[in-house]
């Protein structure tokens, strides 16, 4: 079947369109500094996750209406998990959002939210496929959903740390002036603090991420641990963070070094979610 | 001599403890790891070999390459395979060096935490109850009162404010002073060491399951019975102390669809000649008898089933027959046909049989193709006597089994489980302590009072502060 014909794919499409609209608020109010601007961005933005939101369940009730018992929740293809990985991103922004207020930050994050959905829409088939039998497991919901609320905080985690970065230089260049776009940005304290929560947030979810995976496989193959691709680097990933967590906490490794450090487990991130798939193979390869 | 011993003694220590080595440790795991996931695991050097050409030349050899061309790269490919392979790089994860780093991993997470625990347990276990003011200056959240009334009254309102507010304070009286500590979960200081002990707890279980358990596979026909599996890890056949026989196979295909929907087996364990258990298992719900779990992992069809077929006579009503696999069924032109095999794709036209004819004077005809999907192919096709079509087949199967025996399974469930809580409890609860004393002042008393918490330091500030404005506000 044809995905695109699907009501929830093309709310979908409206719901990219919301999101670029956001990202691009977010950009104008750094430049323009109007916060309308702002308010206008984030009520988009709760409009488009509301609307995602329905799309994920619509989506849902489709794969029920379709013959053959086809059924299932929507996170089985690659289409159906970079959707959802943008509803994360948006899920852990407004969480953030809701807590430090810090309209600036909307321009670091909606970016990777809106990639993702752009790319799954543009170039992804959206077709509701039936699901092979080792797919058909509650630890797989578990997993995906786990795995990828952590995926996101580190999203967010990262977005803020090319905040970090840029707003460290500026300041250290130019101490008190608060001109221009960066003159916009939380104070790089708070940019260093909503980095390391974000990462507190996402370890234990990959840590469950990683378990739940892991009880899966135990359950479909006996074994919870092969050393696939995709467990190795969700393992590296895991290091990673750990490795982050540390450093800080014992050594005092914040500010930049941390950021770096953030940015560096984000990319590690990326490839064990899709490049492991693009160019490494295994047991994992979503949808072909 | 002993001083020097000592020291190197110490050194070691030192080396054990360090965090420097587990953040080194840490990252020298992810970056190994790595290698692991670039070359493929178990490879021959023939695969390697083939594979490195395919990937140079995935159009295939230019032509003006020669012999000797390419014996070198072959040369070239094959001593870059022994120099990997020298290093375990096609084993990574069970080569000794790798293991070596997740003991010193295992070392360093033991000792660091030998070295600290003492130290966390002191705090919650002896905590300060006679703080001096010299200690209230100490805490970063503090603040004084005078307030008038007698020790005693001060002492019963200030309890039960500190009690109902935070938590219920113990009482210690040190002359004419009287001091109040309450504290709030003080076992979040042991989140950390709930978390490094369920990794030591989840290797525990990782190596119960090497040593004591082994990965197998059996085909099991449907109708009979196994009582040993082969291993996967070159054990040879491993007996069991049971049977396992398999009463039917099922493949569901989803509607319309050549996508398997579901894999099923019956399968019936036996010991002593008892009928122990029975279970139907599916891909992700396994059966499980004494620590040994069977996995519907694959299938195959074997000879022996039974098809139903149409057959139409050039000139006549076409009827249905049932034919066993190998047996001839009699036409009615005094002729006979046989099914010979199934396949499940047969010449990528989808599932199909292979049959013949043998004429009323008993010659075998040439083997021909029926198809399940494509019906009125053979009519046309090849155009015989009796026209065959395929309507169903009722196929003997046997089903493939993983194996699985893991006694440290659950040890690293319980592992799972207990880093989950850990990292929970450190990164989100904290240890939060309030000390009050009260020192008669001239007819009044004054109220010291401060708190501290293990982390989320500025969260404590912010309590801190209500907790001033409202204790001011009790008081007085
Ligand atoms: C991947 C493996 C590891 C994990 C998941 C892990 C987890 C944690 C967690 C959750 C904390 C508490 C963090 C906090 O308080 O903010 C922590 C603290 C700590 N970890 Fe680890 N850890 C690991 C490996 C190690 C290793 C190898 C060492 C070796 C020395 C180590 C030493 C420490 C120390 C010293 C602390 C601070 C304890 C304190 O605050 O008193 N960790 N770890």
């Amino acid at each position: 079947m044809d995905g695109s014909q699907l009501l929830s794919t093309q709310i979908l499409n409206y719901v990219t369109i919301i999101y670029f609209v956001a990202m691009v608020c977010f950009v104008v109010y750094l430049a323009v500094r109007n916060e309308t601007v702002a308010l206008t961005a984030k009520v988009l933005i709760w409009v488009g996750f509301v609307a995602q939101t329905f799309a994920l369940g619509y989506r849902w009730y489709e794969s029920y209406q379709m013959p053959g018992g086809v059924g299932h929740a929507p996170l089985s293809n690659l289409y159906e998990s970079v959707i959802f990985f943008a509803w994360t991103i948006i899920l852990i922004y407004i969480a953030l959002d809701l807590k430090y207020k810090q309209s600036a930050i909307g321009a670091f994050v909606i970016p990777f939210a809106f990639l993702a959905i752009a790319w799954a829409q543009l170039q992804l088939p959206s077709s509701i496929s039936p699901l092979v039998p080792a797919l058909q497991s509650n630890w797989l919901t578990y997993h995906v959903i786990t795995c990828f609320l952590g995926y996101a905080a580190f999203a967010v985690a990262c977005g803020v740390s090319i905040m970090y970065l840029i707003k460290a230089r500026d300041e250290e260049k130019n101490k008190d002036d608060s001109s221009g776009i960066v003159g916009m940005f939380p104070s790089s304290k708070i940019l260093d603090d909503i980095n390391y929560k974000a990462i507190m947030i996402g370890f234990p979810l990959l840590t469950l991420g990683i378990v739940t995976g892991a009880a899966w496989a135990n359950y479909a193959w006996g074994t919870y641990w092969s050393w696939d691709p995709k467990e190795t680097w969700s393992l590296i990933v895991w290091f990673i963070y750990a490795a982050f967590l540390h450093a800080r906490f014992t050594r005092g490794w914040a500010g930049k070094r941390a950021a770096w450090l953030s940015i560096i487990g984000f990319m590690a991130t990326i490839f064990c979610y899709l490049g492991v798939n693009l160019v490494l193979s295994g047991l994992h390869s979503y949808g072909g | 001599m002993e001083k020097q011993k000592k020291r190197f003694e110490d050194r070691i220590w030192d080396f054990f403890v360090s965090l420097k080595l587990g953040i080194t440790t840490l990252i020298l795991l992810s970056i190994t790891s790595i290698v692991g996931t670039l070359l493929k695991q178990g490879q021959s050097k023939g695969e390697y070999v083939q594979e490195n050409f395919a990937r140079m030349f995935p159009d295939g050899f230019p032509p003006k390459m020669t012999q000797l061309d390419y014996d070198k790269l072959r040369e070239g490919f094959e001593s870059t395979y022994r120099f990997f392979d020298s290093m375990y790089f096609f084993d990574m994860y069970h080569s000794w060096w790798f293991l070596g780093l997740l003991g010193l991993f295992a070392m360093n997470l033991i000792c660091c935490s030998i070295n600290r625990l003492p130290r966390v347990l002191k705090i919650v276990r002896e905590p300060e109850l006679k703080p001096e003011e010299k200690f209230y200056k100490t805490l970063a959240n503090r603040d004084e009162l005078i307030v008038t009334g007698s020790i005693a009254e001060v002492e019963t309102k200030v309890a039960g404010f500190v009690a109902s507010e935070f938590a219920k304070p113990q009482r210690t009286e040190e002359g004419d002073k009287v001091h109040l500590f309450a504290q709030k979960a003080p076992y979040a200081r042991f989140g950390v060491y709930a978390t490094h002990l369920s990794i030591l707890i989840i290797l525990a279980g990782a190596m119960i399951g090497i040593k004591f358990g082994y990965k197998g596979f059996v085909w099991i026909a449907e109708g009979s019975s196994i009582s040993q599996v082969s291993s996967r890890e070159g054990r040879g056949m491993i007996p069991l102390e049971f049977t396992v026989q398999c009463d039917k196979f099922e493949l569901e295909y989803y509607e319309g669809s050549r996508m398997p929907k579901e894999y099923r087996s019956d399968l019936v364990v036996f010991e002593n000649g008892k009928e122990i258990l029975k279970k139907r298992i599916v891909v992700n719900d396994p059966l499980t008898y004494k620590g040994i779990t069977f996995y519907q992992s694959s299938y195959r069809p074997i000879g022996g089933g039974v098809h139903r077929l149409l057959v139409t006579p050039r000139d006549g009503a076409a009827f249905e027959v049932e034919a066993k696999e190998g047996a001839p069924v009699s036409l009615p032109n005094g002729g006979s046909f046989a099914v010979g095999a199934y396949n499940d794709n047969l010449r990528n036209f989808g599932p199909g049989i292979t049959m013949h004819v043998n004429s009323p004077d008993g010659k075998r005809g040439n083997p021909f193709p029926v198809y399940k999907y494509h019906p009125g192919a053979d009519a046309q096709i090849r155009k015989g006597a009796f026209a065959f079509d395929l309507i169903d087949s009722d196929l003997e199967y046997a089903t493939g089994l993983q194996v699985a025996k893991d006694p440290g399974v659950e040890v690293v469930w319980v592992g799972c489980t207990l880093m989950i809580i850990g990292t929970m409890v450190a990164f989100f609860l904290s240890h939060r302590r309030i000390w009050v004393t009260l020192v008669p002042d001239g007819g009044k008393v004054k109220v010291l009072y401060g708190g501290n918490a293990h982390r989320n330091q500025p969260g404590f500030a912010l309590y801190f502060d209500e907790f001033k404005s409202k204790i001011k506000k009790y008081l007085s």
